[in-house]
């Protein structure tokens, strides 16, 4: 791999001086165990693309009109042989391509904790990964340290040489979190959670942005990314602990709204139950969380009565983000005055009228109910909210996407 | 307009109002005026030369295949002008926006520009080029007098205008979509896209879609019902099985766009929720629907060029093609592989190692016969007598050209390698890589082929090879910048930059657009030069390249009837063979042939379909549901009419071929 | 090889003298049962999307809240009959009886016309319940996927109509043959999508 590592150089010297190729010269194990693959299948494909493209210049100026010398066998169209190795050649190659492709697609999947952070350096049991939960808003990144209590807007460090565990989400559209040099991207998508493990093995001060378009700010949708030391990050924790503004839902809310080149922020203090709600889509007061509507759902839904229910506590951008004037607001019987009274009238008719219950082979209650509305409990009483939190790393609620 | 209006609806107008033209736009003015001024200028010249009722009976009521072929092509001509205007908007935005510089396109407008460009590109430029390609030549090439349904075919062709008309419409009547080309939900739901651009979307591709099923389908059945006795599949020339293939993905993938853009319909319409956030909607699913038909897209676009590159390998290494059996299983696995590959297109997305990785092998599988077919080309070239005329370069071009985009396609089919370099500009110079060096080059080597075919004169060399070096200089200089950004980390779709040391890659890539853009003209000159030089580039023969398949056995242009009698077939390269054993024409014997007749039906559907389509996207529901009332009772109208054939009588036929056979004499006694 | 084909005595045949049947209609029946899996491909989807979304009730009513089996039996009835008379209608066509082909295709479609009101009050029912498509992910794959069968339905009956007209002003003739064996195609393949409708849809949606 080391001699690898200097062919990737390689085009470094080719181009003019100054480019930073920042793909081929990562500074993440894992951006560089990627980057290590790349080169390695180039240089396979190379094996049959040279004699390929050779070959054509050479019978297409062999074979050339004017050069009567050259063999003319205008019937030979056919050659067993021959055909063996034109299909056998790209077989072979893409055989061991595709043994590599499997072994480094497991290896290298975003949703694996780190064994290692180097070539050499194993990962101890008993390192946790940082964990820092990034939501995609529009357009501009938030990130939670949770173990910090800390947030910031498009300023993202990480200290070296520790595996850092990213719990990705987005507020509104479909984006994708992509540090170049830390390690590859996945895509940040609304009310659903995706993951990524890297490591940064230097320090360094480079960036990350949106890599798929999500609307018309989206050129300007990217933040700062710093390795650094332990102390320097123990540094930078305190000077964020310094700032005088803290995440709560309100002060998200306001965040939420779309804006460009937002500079970077600090929040000395999160609401702890913040991400949770924003990867349910329940930030707002009053809303329904996605992981309590699917609790319901897993029972076979809220009975018929629920059809007449407002539907405003599970409508969370619909009709209300970009100002659509189609269909209007929603037509539904608005019996129930307050969110409290509402999501206890769901939650009632789901599982506690008697009716519901007996009709479902399950009369569990269902793990939705009962549960306060976010907002409306004091967003940072711990007492009210722990039990929501999810204790696991067993995604509640959200689903994990999947394509199988 | 900076962004898009929020209107609520009237009776009459529906969203329309004045604030839906953008007559504050400079840029759009201007282009409006342009616009205006030629199209003036055309329609006054039609008028004063009286050309109209000319163009409608011969032209436009035509269900002749030739006609139509030539009718999709001139289509895709105009359209792929429009694609390459937006191309260039984007490469000036990308070489000025530096420095703290917005550049002179705002969001608004320069994320309509890039949308656009792909869905014109595909949608509208490479698939009617396609489509005119197989259309003229399939029948030709089996020795059919026309395809299975000829009327179906003229109303695939005008859906397709239909769909066109719409999307030029919204150049200057509202704004096009600005989502990117597969205007992924939630962004192009109706809660981030509330205007009318992802409207224009979903109606130009729907009414467009429509055109390109039939005619998928009109193919399918010309193949295989309609081949001269004695070609058996296994004696087909290449092009028309490439053809089939291509029709059978069509058919079996453009109903997938279909219902999956009615899904967005009715989220953006209705309000169900297919791929919303809220209410249970998943917009993951559209991703992978939208894929499910993009991927074989790619196909439908790339096979007819194999086809094409191999006819012209033959013909002019003048030797049999090497493999034939081969590269017809190639083709058909190929096929039939593109329906398992979709997902890498987002293997970001946050599926499983084992999921991602099958689809990254089963993509590097097409690699296979992909490669197979290049050394099937290769090896015709080998002990030929290899004639190099423009499209024989443009094939050499592609193979050399094509492999380097085989090749970083197979790395972006290395799932980690993907997670870096997803939607960068190392994809996009990827996939313009193949598709400019694949479809691109096939086209303009179809079109400088089969030219003498269709209007009985070659193209002027000069001016064809001027076109073909700069497409080709013109491409290593737009697109290998590319790959070096995409490598340095910078994603697609961005309209603003800063960091310094891209500049320069950005100003190499716009220095190549221009080069691009001087083929392009090279080419149009070409074609003019051609025309007034026709005369010295006539061509009498019938078969000006020394070919090999049925098409050449006729003259140039065809008869309407295409062959006087059908041919029998012995031999994959059936001409060839009739040549190498002594065919003589027949002279006498004619007797009157049965031709289907011309009928208006056709555009005045798709007209009535573009007026549907407009009153849907702009909310005018009362014209919406006249439109749909008009296109039921003229499509019930026109099943009333059982009288749809012709004689074209013996003398006609005779009076034709005696013309021909002077011809013919007159070229053996010069 | 030709050098082979040309060593034997007889010349060979390029072409063929008598005009080459070609006659009208002669791959309508290829074309139409192509045009049919494409639209099977369409319906494909909808089931597909229906699979995904199918249990995402948004913590609103369920199958087993809205559907009522014994109406849906009743719906699926009238459907299968309307295909045994088409069926009916195909032998009397067969048979050159142009007033029984008639009788039969009046009756199918006056069984097509009760599939689509049961289907319309259905709707209607939810609609008013509050469970219309926008309400869940589920309603919303629901009145499509049924909705695109019953649209499907009402096109069969248009053309049904029409063919009516077409026989009565010029008989069983060669064209009004293939286009009643087209849309005899049409109604089966209906037919045999409401099966799949009334199979995944209605019985594992009770099931659920």
């Amino acid at each position: 791999m080391r001699r690898l590592r200097l062919l990737a150089l390689l085009p470094l010297l080719a181009a003019l001086g100054g480019c930073k190729f920042e793909v081929l010269a990562p500074t993440g194990d894992i951006a560089a165990q990627q980057r290590d693959l790349l080169v390695v299948s180039v240089l396979l494909m190379l094996l049959i693309i040279i004699p390929v493209m050779a070959l054509t210049a050479f019978f297409a100026w062999k074979y050339r009109q004017a050069n009567t010398e050259a063999r003319y066998e205008p019937e030979w169209h056919h050659s067993t042989q021959l055909e063996l190795v034109i299909w056998a050649a790209p077989l072979l190659i893409i055989i061991c391509l595709g043994a590599m492709t499997w072994m480094g697609t497991h290896l290298l999947d975003p949703y694996r904790p780190l064994d290692r952070i180097g070539s050499r350096t194993v990962v101890a049991a008993e390192d946790k990964p940082l964990v820092v939960n990034v939501v995609a808003l529009d357009w501009k990144w938030l990130f939670i340290y949770p173990e910090q209590g800390i947030a910031t807007v498009n300023e993202l460090a990480v200290p070296v040489d520790r595996p850092i565990h990213f719990q990705i989400t987005s507020s509104t559209v479909m984006n994708a979190f992509y540090v170049p040099t830390l390690a590859g991207m996945i895509y940040a998508m609304p009310a659903m959670k995706t993951q990524l493990h890297a490591v940064a093995n230097q320090r360094v001060e480079s960036r990350g942005f949106s890599a798929n378009y999500s609307g018309a700010g989206f050129s300007k949708m990217f933040f700062a990314f710093r390795a650094m030391s332990d102390s320097e990050f123990g540094a930078w924790v305190r000077e964020a602990k310094g700032s005088t503004e803290s995440l709560t839902r309100q002060a998200y809310l306001e965040l939420e709204k779309p804006s460009e080149a937002v500079p970077a922020t600090f929040f000395n203090e999160v609401d702890p139950t913040l991400f949770d709600a924003i990867l349910n889509l329940c930030v707002e007061p009053g809303k329904m969380c996605m992981k309590d509507m699917m609790a319901i759902d897993a029972k076979g839904g809220a009975g018929l009565e629920s059809a007449t229910a407002s539907l405003l506590p599970l409508l969370h951008d619909k009709h209300a983000r970009r100002g659509t004037v189609i269909g209007g607001a929603p037509s539904y019987v608005v019996g129930i005055c307050t969110p409290e009274e509402l999501a206890t009238a769901l939650t009632l008719s789901a599982a506690d009228t008697p009716a519901a219950a007996s009709r479902r082979a399950d009369s569990a209650p269902v793990s939705g109910a009962g549960l306060p509305i976010p907002g409306f409990s004091p967003a940072l009483l711990p007492a009210f909210t722990s039990p929501l939190l999810p204790t696991s790393e067993a995604d509640i609620g959200p689903r994990r996407p999947s394509n199988s | 307009m900076t962004e898009s209006p929020i209107v609520v609806p009237n009776f009459f107008f529906g969203r329309f109002n004045l604030e839906a033209i953008p007559y504050h736009e400079p840029i759009l003015v201007m282009t409006f005026i342009g616009v205006a001024i030629g199209g003036a200028a055309v329609l006054g010249a039609l008028t004063y030369f009286r050309l109209w009722g000319y163009l409608w009976r011969e032209w436009f009521t035509s269900v002749d295949h030739k006609k139509i072929g030539i009718m999709y092509m001139v289509l895709g001509l105009i359209m792929f002008l429009r694609g390459f205007a937006d191309a260039i908007m984007m490469r000036l935005q990308q070489a000025l926006a530096f420095g703290g510089s917005e550049g002179y396109l705002p969001a608004h407008h320069y994320d309509q520009v890039f949308s656009a460009h792909g869905v014109i590109m595909i949608f509208f430029a490479a698939m009617p080029f396609v489509t005119g390609l197989m259309n003229y030549v399939v029948p030709l090439q089996i020795g059919a007098r026309d395809v299975s349904f000829p009327f179906l075919n003229n109303f695939s062709f005008w859906m397709t205008v239909s769909g066109a008309a719409l999307v030029m419409t919204s150049l200057f009547v509202g704004e096009f979509a600005q989502t990117g080309w597969l205007a992924y939900p939630p962004l192009s739901g109706i809660a981030y896209s509330p205007y009318v651009g992802v409207d224009y979307y979903i109606w130009a591709l729907q009414i467009a879609g429509v055109g390109t099923t039939l005619s998928g389908i009109n193919l399918i059945c010309t193949i295989v019902k309609m081949r001269a006795p004695g070609m058996d599949m296994m004696k087909m020339p290449i092009f028309t099985w490439t053809s089939l293939c291509t029709n059978v993905l069509i058919v079996a993938s453009f109903p997938i766009l279909t219902a999956t853009l009615a899904l967005l319909t009715a989220d953006r319409y209705i309000g169900t929720n297919f791929f919303t956030n809220d209410l249970g909607g998943n917009p993951m699913m559209y991703v992978n629907l939208i894929w499910i038909w993009g991927h074989p897209e790619v196909y439908i676009l790339i096979l007819p060029a194999f086809g094409i590159f191999s006819e012209v390998t033959s013909t002019f290494s003048g030797k049999k093609l090497f493999g034939y059996t081969s590269m017809v299983y190639a083709t058909v696995v190929i096929t039939i592989l593109s329906y398992l590959v979709w997902l890498h297109h987002f293997f970001t997305m946050g599926s499983g190692a084992s999921v991602n990785s099958f689809f990254g092998i089963t993509t590097m599988i097409i690699s296979i016969p992909t490669g197979a077919k290049m050394f099937n080309w290769l090896f015709t070239m080998y002990r030929g007598r290899i004639r190099f005329e423009l499209p024989m370069m443009y094939t050499v071009a592609f193979m050399l050209i094509f492999v380097i985009g085989g090749m970083t396609g197979v790395m972006l089919a290395v799932p980690p390698a993907d997670f870096v370099l997803h939607n960068s500009l190392f994809l996009i110079a990827h996939f313009h890589n193949v598709i400019i060096g694949g479809v691109v080059f096939g086209v303009f080597a179809g079109i400088a082929f089969w030219w003498p075919k269709a209007f009985g004169f070659k193209l002027d060399p000069f001016w064809g090879k001027m076109s073909f070096w700069f497409w080709v200089v013109g491409f290593f200089f737009a697109f290998m910048p590319l790959y070096v950004l995409g490598l340095m980390g910078v994603t697609r779709r961005l309209r603003v930059f800063d960091d310094p040391s891209l500049h320069i890659w950005f100003i190499i890539a716009a220095f190549g657009a221009v080069l691009i853009a001087c083929g392009i003209g090279s080419f149009i000159i070409q074609i003019g030069v051609s025309i007034l030089r026709r005369d010295k580039l006539r061509d009498t023969t019938g078969d000006p390249w020394n070919a090999r398949t049925l098409e050449w056995a006729t003259s140039s242009p065809p008869p309407d009837y295409n062959f006087a009698f059908t041919p029998v077939v012995h031999d994959s390269d059936a001409w060839w063979d009739m040549k190498q054993r002594g065919y003589v024409r027949p002279l006498s014997g004619f007797k009157p042939i049965h031709m289907p007749k011309n009928s208006g039906t056709g555009p005045i559907l798709a007209g009535i379909s573009f007026v549907l389509g407009f009153a849907l996207i702009w909310y005018i529901w009362w014209l919406a549901a006249v439109s749909f009332v008009a296109l039921l009772a003229v499509a019930i109208h026109h099943t009333f009419n059982y009288n749809r054939d012709f004689d074209i009588p013996a003398e006609d036929v005779v009076r034709t071929e005696e013309e021909r056979t002077r011809l013919l004499a007159a070229q053996v006694n010069a | 090889m030709s050098t082979t084909v040309t060593a034997t005595s007889e010349a060979p045949v390029f072409y063929e003298v008598d005009e080459h049947p070609h006659p009208e209609g002669h791959s309508t029946a290829l074309g139409f049962w192509i045009y049919l899996m494409s639209d099977c491909l369409i319906f494909a989807i909808l089931f597909a999307t229906f699979g995904v979304l199918g249990g995402n009730y948004a913590a609103g009513p369920g199958p087993r809240d809205l559907f009522d089996l014994n109406l849906v039996a009743l719906n699926t009835t009238m459907l299968l009959l309307s295909s045994i008379t088409y069926g009916f209608a195909m032998l009397a066509m067969d048979k050159e009886r142009v007033k029984a082909t008639q009788v039969w295709l009046v009756i199918t479609a006056l069984f097509g016309l009760a599939f689509l009101s049961i289907e319309l009050y259905e709707f209607h029912h939810m609609i008013a319940e509050g469970a219309g498509p926008q309400r869940s992910a589920f309603l919303s794959a629901f009145f499509t996927l049924v909705g695109t069968h019953g649209l499907h339905v009402t096109f069969g009956i248009i053309w049904l109509v029409t063919l009516l007209v077409q026989v009565q002003k010029r008989g069983l003739v060669t064209a009004n043959k293939r286009r009643l064996m087209c849309l005899s195609m049409f109604w089966h393949f209906l037919d045999v999508v409401w099966i799949g409708v009334f199979t995944f849809v209605y019985l594992l949606g009770m099931l659920r």
